[in-house]
C-alpha cells in the first residue's frame, strides 16, 4: 500500500525546537522559496503589482492583526487604520503633489518618524481597547476605524479632505525606482518574509509566550507575575509596526493615500483576509490576502461571464467568506491542517502516525 | 499604608516582622453571601499549615483574597509585614508568593515546559523581551528541573491539552515552584490524583526547603495531617479552630461538623 511521504516540517510548529528550523526545512519550502524569487521572470506588471505585490503588502496588514488575534486573542478593526494613518504620516512628513501641507522631509527622516507615531497611534488604540474583551474590543477598534476615516475626510488643514495625498512616492533607494512592478514585487516581498519571520520568531519569545499565556488564561498570567495589560498594549505596538510597514506598502502601490485607503470597506476586508487565511498561524494572512485578491480581480470577470452583473463581487465574496467560516474554525489553515491529519491517518487503524507525541 | 513614600527603615521593620502573612479582619462579600467573614490569621514564615472545611467554607475564596485575585470587601493582608491589600496579583506574586488553582488554570494551547518557562520568567526581568529563549539559558534550566522535579519529564514538550488530569494538578504544582517562592498557598493539590502521584506530592511538599512555607487545602485528611503542623478549621466563612494536627483530630467539635464523627484515631 502506497504511503505517502510527508516531510515532518509542520511538528516543529509548537515547538520543541528553539530556534527556527530555517536550514533542515524540507524541501517543499526551498522550491517555494526559489517560486517566490523567480516569479517576476514569468509575469505581467499586472500581475506583480496588482496581485503579487497587493498579496504581500495586504497580508502584512493582515499580519499584525494575527499576530494580535491568533496569539493575543484580541481582535482589532483598527489595524487598517493604523496602516493608513501610517501612509497619511509619510505624506505629510515626506512629499506629496499637496505641497502646502507636505513638509519634505528626507526619506530616513520621514519613514521612522511616520511608523512611530503609528506606533503611538496603534498604542493609545490598543490602551482603549485591552480593558474590554471579545466583541467589546471589536466595537471599540471599530468606532476608533470610523472615527479616523470621517475625521480625515472631512480635516483639509492635516489630511487634506476627500481627495487625501497623490504621488506619495517610496524613495529612489540605490538608484532604483521601486514603483516599477518587478521593484515593487521584490520590496513587498521583502518586507512580507521579513514580517513573517519576524512575528513567528517573536511568537517564541518569552513576550510571544506570555501573550499566549494571556490568550490562553488572562487570570493565571497576574498569578504567575505578569502585567497582562502591559502585556496586551505591548502587543498593540508591535502589532502597529508590522501594519505600519503594510501601510506604507499599500500608499506606495498607488502613489496615493486618502480617506478611501482605511475606509470601512478596507477595515473589514482586513479581518476576511484574515479569517479566511487563519489565524492560528502566520502564513494565514497571506494565503487570505492572495485568495481576496484573485476574487477582487476576477470574480467580475466570472460574474459577468455566467451572466451577472459585476456589482455582485461583493456578494461571492461574502459566500466565499461565510462558506471558508462555516467550514472551517481556522480558514484555509484549518481545511489544510484537517486534511492533513486525515490523509497521515492510517486507513485500517484511524490513527495518525505523530499521535504518540 | 500607601505605596509611595515608603521610607527604608520602614521597610526593613518590616521585614523584621516575624509573619510571612497576617490576616485581619478579612471579609468578602459575595452579593448578600459572606463568603468571608472576620478573618484573623498569622502565619509564621515557613510555617505549614493545612485548612480544612466543608464545600462552600470560604477556603478558596480566602486564597482569591490572598493573592488579589478578588479585593477583600474589608480587612487587610500583610505580607512579610508590607500591606498588600491594594495590590494588583503580579506585585503580590513577584514578592514571593505562589499559589495552585483548585480548578487547573493552565495555557491548554502551550506545551508543558512552555507552562513552567512562563511561570519561570514572570517573576523574573525579561517579561517583554522578544529574544528566544536559548537551551543553556538559566531559567529554561530552572524550568526543565522544576518539570522533572514533579514527574512529567517525558510530557515536557507535549501540548497541555493532552495531559492527563493528574499530569495537569502535577504541573499546576511546578509552576507554583517556579522562582524563589517565599509563600505558597496549594488549593486542594491532592484532589483526583492516584495513589502514586499522592505519595509523590507528600514528598514534593515535605522536600520543599525549610523556609518555603505553605498553606495547603485538603479534603483528605491523611494528606493535610501529614504534611502539615498546624490545622485552621473554617466553617461559613469563618475560622473556628486552630490547633496542632492531633488537637484538631480529636476535637469534638470538628468531628461533629467536619469529619462526621466516623473518622477514627488512635
Ligand atoms: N466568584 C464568586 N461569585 C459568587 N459567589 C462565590 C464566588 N466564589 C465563591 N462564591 C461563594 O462563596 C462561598 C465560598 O466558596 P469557596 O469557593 O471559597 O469555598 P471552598 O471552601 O473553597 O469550597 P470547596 O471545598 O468546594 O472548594 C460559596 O458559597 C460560593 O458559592
Ligand atoms: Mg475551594
Amino acid at each position: 500500500m502506497a504511503v505517502t511521504e510527508h516531510p515532518g516540517g509542520e511538528t516543529a510548529r509548537q515547538g520543541s525546537g528553539f530556534w527556527p528550523s530555517v536550514w533542515n526545512a524540507p524541501a517543499s519550502r526551498w522550491g517555494f522559496a526559489a517560486i517566490l524569487l523567480l516569479i517576476p521572470a514569468a509575469a505581467g506588471d499586472f500581475w506583480l503589482l496588482q496581485v503579487y505585490g497587493w498579496t504581500f503588502a495586504l497580508g502584512i496588514v493582515a499580519l499584525s492583526l494575527q499576530f494580535l488575534g491568533g496569539y493575543g486573542g484580541m481582535v482589532s478593526l483598527a489595524q487598517m487604520t493604523i496602516a493608513g494613518f501610517a501612509g497619511y504620516m509619510v505624506a505629510i512628513f515626506g512629499t506629496s503633489s499637496v505641497e502646502h501641507i507636505s513638509l519634505g522631509w528626507p526619506w530616513w527622516l520621514n519613514i521612522p518618524a511616520a511608523i512611530f507615531l503609528a506606533v503611538i497611534f496603534g498604542t493609545i488604540t490598543g490602551a482603549l481597547a485591552v480593558r474590554t474583551e471579545g466583541i467589546y474590543t471589536i466595537m471599540i477598534t471599530l468606532a476608533i476605524a470610523a472615527a479616523f476615516f470621517f475625521f480625515v475626510n472631512q480635516d483639509y488643514v492635516l489630511f487634506n479632505g476627500f481627495s487625501g495625498f497623490n504621488s506619495v512616492l517610496p524613495p529612489t533607494l540605490f538608484g532604483v525606482d521601486w514603483r516599477e512592478p518587478t521593484a515593487y514585487y521584490y520590496m513587498t516581498l521583502f518586507f512580507a518574509v521579513l514580517a513573517y519571520g519576524v512575528v513567528l520568531y517573536v511568537s517564541r519569545s518569552p513576550f510571544g509566550l506570555a501573550l499566549q499565556g494571556v490568550r490562553d488564561n488572562p487570570r493565571r498570567m497576574a498569578a504567575l507575575g505578569f502585567n497582562v495589560t502591559a502585556h496586551r498594549i505591548a502587543a498593540y505596538a508591535f502589532a502597529s509596526v508590522i501594519a505600519a510597514v503594510g501601510g506604507l506598502l499599500l500608499v506606495w502601490s498607488n502613489a496615493q493615500v486618502s480617506p478611501g485607503t482605511q475606509s470601512i470597506d478596507w477595515v473589514i476586508n482586513i479581518l476576511i483576509i484574515a479569517v479566511v487565511g487563519g489565524m492560528s498561524r502566520p502564513i494565514g494572512p497571506f494565503i487570505g490576502a492572495f485568495i481576496f485578491v484573485l476574487l477582487e480581480n476576477w470574480s467580475e470577470t466570472a460574474l459577468a461571464w455566467v451572466g451577472l452583473s459585476p456589482e455582485r463581487f461583493k456578494l461571492v465574496i461574502g459566500l466565499g467568506f461565510l462558506a471558508i467560516v462555516l467550514w472551517s474554525r481556522d480558514g484555509v489553515l484549518g481545511i489544510w491542517e484537517s486534511w492533513r491529519a486525515r490523509s497521515r491517518r492510517d486507513p485500517l487503524t484511524g490513527r495518525a502516525p505523530g499521535d504518540d507525541a | 499604608m500607601t505605596d509611595t513614600g515608603v521610607t527604608i527603615a520602614e521597610r526593613m521593620s518590616a521585614n523584621a516582622t516575624q509573619s510571612a502573612l497576617e490576616l485581619r479582619g478579612l471579609g468578602r462579600m459575595f452579593g448578600a453571601l459572606a463568603a468571608l467573614a472576620d478573618i484573623n490569621l498569622t502565619v509564621r514564615p515557613g510555617e505549614r499549615r493545612a485548612v480544612l472545611g466543608s464545600n462552600g467554607a470560604g477556603k478558596t475564596t480566602l486564597f482569591n483574597c490572598i493573592t488579589g485575585d478578588f479585593l477583600p470587601t474589608t480587612g487587610s493582608i500583610r505580607f512579610f509585614g508590607e500591606d498588600i491589600t491594594a495590590f494588583p496579583p503580579q506585585e503580590r506574586i513577584r514578592r514571593g508568593l505562589r499559589r495552585t488553582y483548585q480548578i487547573s488554570l493552565l495555557f491548554t494551547h502551550l506545551s508543558v515546559i512552555d507552562n513552567v518557562y512562563l511561570a519561570c520568567r514572570g517573576v523574573s526581568r525579561g517579561r517583554f523581551s522578544l529574544i528566544r529563549p536559548r537551551r543553556d539559558e538559566a531559567l529554561m534550566q530552572s524550568a526543565v528541573e522544576l518539570v522533572d522535579l514533579v514527574h512529567l519529564a517525558e510530557v515536557r514538550d507535549t501540548i497541555v491539552a493532552e495531559l492527563s488530569y493528574g499530569q495537569q494538578r502535577q504541573l499546576e504544582i511546578a509552576m507554583a515552584l517556579a522562582g524563589a517562592p517565599r509563600f505558597i498557598l496549594f488549593d486542594e493539590p491532592a484532589a483526583g490524583l492516584s495513589p502514586t502521584e499522592r505519595r509523590d506530592l507528600i514528598e514534593i511538599l515535605t522536600n520543599l526547603p525549610g523556609h518555603m512555607g505553605y498553606i495547603i487545602i485538603e479534603h483528605d485528611m491523611d494528606v493535610a495531617l501529614r504534611v502539615s503542623e498546624s490545622v485552621t478549621m473554617m466553617h461559613n466563612g469563618r475560622i473556628f479552630k486552630e490547633g496542632r494536627p492531633e488537637e484538631i483530630e480529636d476535637d469534638e467539635e470538628v468531628q461533629a461538623l467536619y469529619l462526621g464523627g466516623g473518622h477514627g484515631h488512635g
